[in-house]
């Protein structure tokens, strides 16, 4: 018993360092060597070289003239050090009532009695989703033109270039990335 | 359900398929300690470890042997975690200068990572220093895993050997398995993962200036005005990879696998899902391989398939379907949207991945998940509950989906010796009273436990209801999801329900325990019990593995089995919740 418990404790040991330590930080050097920009979260700047987020983490839009993201869960929203879903279930009053005020709320902004795509009622599992369905998308199309003045046709055309399709033509589902979206607004207005 | 979404789970089983054989038939020579391509660079380090430790790999053990190695290393495992946890306030890669973790979460955790199943009472991000995600986490997400398919390997042996008393050496199973299995497929998947976008570095949080200042209103009725976005880094990639491939499930982050910086692409969903099953998938190729009879190990694999694919398809229905209680909202179906049940998910992966996921992650004990059980449709929550009730045979966990289906094989073989009144056989072993014995207390320790707690938990308001996020029927399936996820060692949870409190991380650290080490016993026993057998040779009276017949009895036994079990506190929970949903009640 005493020699089984020696051995244990020396193979823990031994191991943990070589998988504990040697295998994430070898990782590491290698992603960085390789692929700096992914490893490190493609983090996004302003063009102060202001950290501005990041090209795969969401954030939180309220006012006309941006494209709103989902609502969110994480901490008070788009928390990213607090990623969370709502976990709410679907005959939970708390969550009907939650969905039918963003509801009522896009509506009212959107002067439109459309239904609400349903991504954008609905908190996503991360609380930091990136993206929104391009029906979400077009919904707000007409209200983020005219808050901006600029022609819907030239707004859907941004849309469209901030559009992913399936990646391989196949895989998961298409999306609209409204970050990088709202971003390329912001510098449309700079280049007028 | 639409013919992308369809296609998509045709395309992720038709690679499964494809690398089963060569994977399986790999793992079996490494086991067999035969010539690998890889020997020139891992033997050095296999031969150096053993010289270091004591270890002589040659020496068989009995299965008492064998289960009491399994449990001393356990320990250490434990021992190492439960004080890296415990100090990290001390040591170094501690870049958000987090503290200590409490003595019962840092308890529940270190059982948790121990047992494969990496249920998570805590949030990651808030919690966990670098240092303890990497050697205290990560490294158990090897250790378990490869203990498991040490395990797994053993008791295959104990159908393939005859007339010997051992099962191997479980320390040079240990090695092996991590060695030549698990360290090259996860540095070759971490990879693939960093170049979709999984971070993988060691920097403090990031802090970035809002695109739009944001006004929140907080709990106390004041308006605060917001400008910042915290955004939490870390060596993510690294453990993501041995999370899918060791079944283990722990997320990096409190979001897990619907995290961007855990899982940002379809690609990478795609190859986590494939991670999950790899492994076990190849196992019961390894089976046919060590037995000698690959079309039994075939049959195995269809009988998990065919599970499998129902599973797939009756969450991925409910899941599209309509939230009736909604209005308002468009939820059909469009070319621009795939409509559904969006609460909890992701907009890149849709309901089909989603629910796909889902059914993949409970399966296998794996338990990571990209969208969030609990919120799902009462049908599509119940697809993962019952996977795991089913004793997550369906490929299952590494080495523990092995050994768990051939538990059920040997009651299957019991079962068709019983309907035609001989003794039943499997590879020419009598099947007697002290195997079905042993496989029976396998069997029933796992209701026991889950059953047990759940009813305690259901019957004190003070400390089993108060953690509940949901109501009504929704709340007995939040509840019973905790032990079914703590005993099945999957990890995933209902995760509205508050488990950080000293009831929950006790009763539940209880049941991994039992779940793990409780139904080790009974199993090895049965290995050893079988390896000691003499091989009757076949008649025109035994019942054969490897046709479709049997293929069909067994997924009949796992179901009945199942169903016979749970079906009463199932039509309780999820059933009750489904009808009264489209009744209109809400809770």
């Amino acid at each position: 018993m005493q020699k089984l418990v020696r051995t244990a404790v020396l193979y823990t040991a031994i191991t943990s360092v070589f998988l504990g330590l040697v295998y994430p930080l070898a990782i590491t050097a290698v992603a960085h060597l390789v692929f700096p920009s992914q490893a490190a979260g493609q983090l996004l700047h302003n063009s102060q070289g202001e950290l501005v987020g990041s090209a795969l983490i969401g954030q939180p839009f309220s006012g006309p003239r941006y494209f709103h993201s989902r609502p969110s869960a994480a901490g008070a929203g788009y928390d990213a050090a607090a990623s969370s879903g709502s976990n709410l279930a679907p005959t939970n009053k708390a969550l009907i009532d939650r969905v039918q005020s963003s509801v009522a709320a896009e509506q009212a902004m959107n002067h439109s009695a459309a239904a609400v795509p349903v991504d954008l009622v609905t908190a996503s599992g991360s609380g930091l989703d990136p993206d929104i369905t391009p029906a979400a998308a077009e919904y707000q199309v007409l209200r983020v033109a005219a808050a901006r003045a600029i022609d819907p046709a030239r707004l859907r055309l941004l849309v469209q270039q901030h559009t992913t399709q399936r990646q391989f033509g196949l895989l998961g589902e298409p999306r609209v990335a409204v970050l990088p979206l709202n971003l390329a607004l912001d510098a449309l207005l700079v280049s007028r | 359900m639409t013919t992308n979404g369809l296609l998509q789970i045709v395309v992720f089983f038709a690679i499964l398929l494809v690398s089963a054989k060569p994977l399986g038939v790999y793992i079996a020579r490494v086991f067999e300690r035969k010539r690998t391509w890889l020997d020139f660079a891992l033997a050095p380090m296999e031969r150096l470890l053993y010289k270091a430790t004591g270890i002589d790999p040659e020496k068989e053990m009995r299965w008492t042997e064998y289960l009491a190695a399994m449990l001393v290393f356990s320990a250490a495992t434990f021992a190492l975690t439960y004080m890296v946890e415990r100090m990290q306030h001390m040591l170094p890669f501690n870049p958000q200068h987090l503290a200590g973790v409490a003595p019962a979460l840092a308890w529940n955790t270190a059982v948790s990572f121990t047992t494969n199943t990496n249920w998570q009472s805590y949030s990651p991000e808030g919690t966990m220093s670098y240092l303890t995600e990497m050697l205290g986490l990560a490294s158990h997400n090897f250790w378990s895993a490869a203990a498991g398919l040490a395990l797994a390997i053993a008791f295959i042996r104990g159908i393939a050997r005859r007339e010997m008393r051992t099962l191997g050496n479980f320390w040079a199973d240990l090695t092996r398995g991590t060695l030549w299995v698990l360290v090259p497929l996860s540095s070759v998947l971490a990879i693939a993962l960093v170049s979709q976008g999984v971070v993988q570095n060691l920097r403090s949080y990031d802090t970035a200036h809002l695109v739009e200042t944001q006004s929140q209103t907080g709990a106390d009725g004041k308006i605060a005005t917001v400008t910042t976005q915290s955004i939490a880094q870390g060596p993510v990639a690294s453990q993501e990879a041995i999370k899918m491939l060791g079944t283990n499930g722990g997320g990096f982050f409190n979001a897990n696998s619907a995290h961007p910086f855990e899982n940002p692409t379809p690609l990478t969903n795609l190859l986590q899902m494939l991670a999950i099953f790899l492994i076990p998938a190849a196992l019961t190729v390894t089976l046919g391989q060590m037995t000698g009879s690959p079309k039994h190990g075939w049959a195995v694999f269809a009988t998990m398939s065919m599970l499998w694919l129902a599973g797939t398809l009756l969450c991925y229905h409910a899941e599209s379907q309509a939230n009736p209680l909604m209005h308002g909202v468009a939820q059909q179906l469009t070319s621009m949207q795939s409509g559904g049940n969006m609460e909890g998910k992701e907009v890149r992966f849709g309901i089909a991945n989603s629910a796909l996921f889902a059914t993949v992650t409970t399966d296998a004990s794996c338990g990571a998940v990209n969208a969030m059980h609990d919120s799902f449709t009462p049908l599509g929550g119940l697809v993962p509950l019952v996977n795991i009730l089913l004793g997550e045979v369906i490929f299952g966990g590494v080495g523990a989906g092995m050994y768990g289906m051939l538990i059920f094989v040997i009651l299957a073989v019991f079962i068709a010796g019983l309907m035609v009144g001989r003794t039943p056989e499997y590879f020419g072993k009598k099947i007697e009273a002290y195997d079905v014995q042993m496989a029976m207390l396998y069997l029933l320790i796992f209701p026991l436990v889950i059953l047990g707690f759940s009813a305690v938990s259901v019957l004190a308001p003070g400390f089993g209801l108060s953690s509940l996020a949901n109501h009504g029927p929704h709340g007995l399936s939040e509840i019973l999801y905790a032990y079914t996820s703590a005993t099945g060692n999957n990890g995933s949870a209902f995760a509205g329900l508050n488990a950080n409190t000293p009831w929950y991380n006790t009763s539940l650290g209880i049941a991994m325990f039992a779940g793990r080490f409780l139904m080790l016993i009974p199993m090895l026993a049965v290995a050893g019990n079988l390896a000691a057998k003499k091989r009757v040779p076949p008649t025109a009276g035994t019942f054969p593995v490897t046709t479709p017949l049997f293929t069909v009895l067994l997924t009949g036994v796992i179901v009945i089995v199942g169903a016979l079990t749970f079906f009463p506190v199932l039509a309780l929970g999820p059933v009750l919740e489904h009808l009264l949903l489209h009744a209109g009640r809400s809770f």
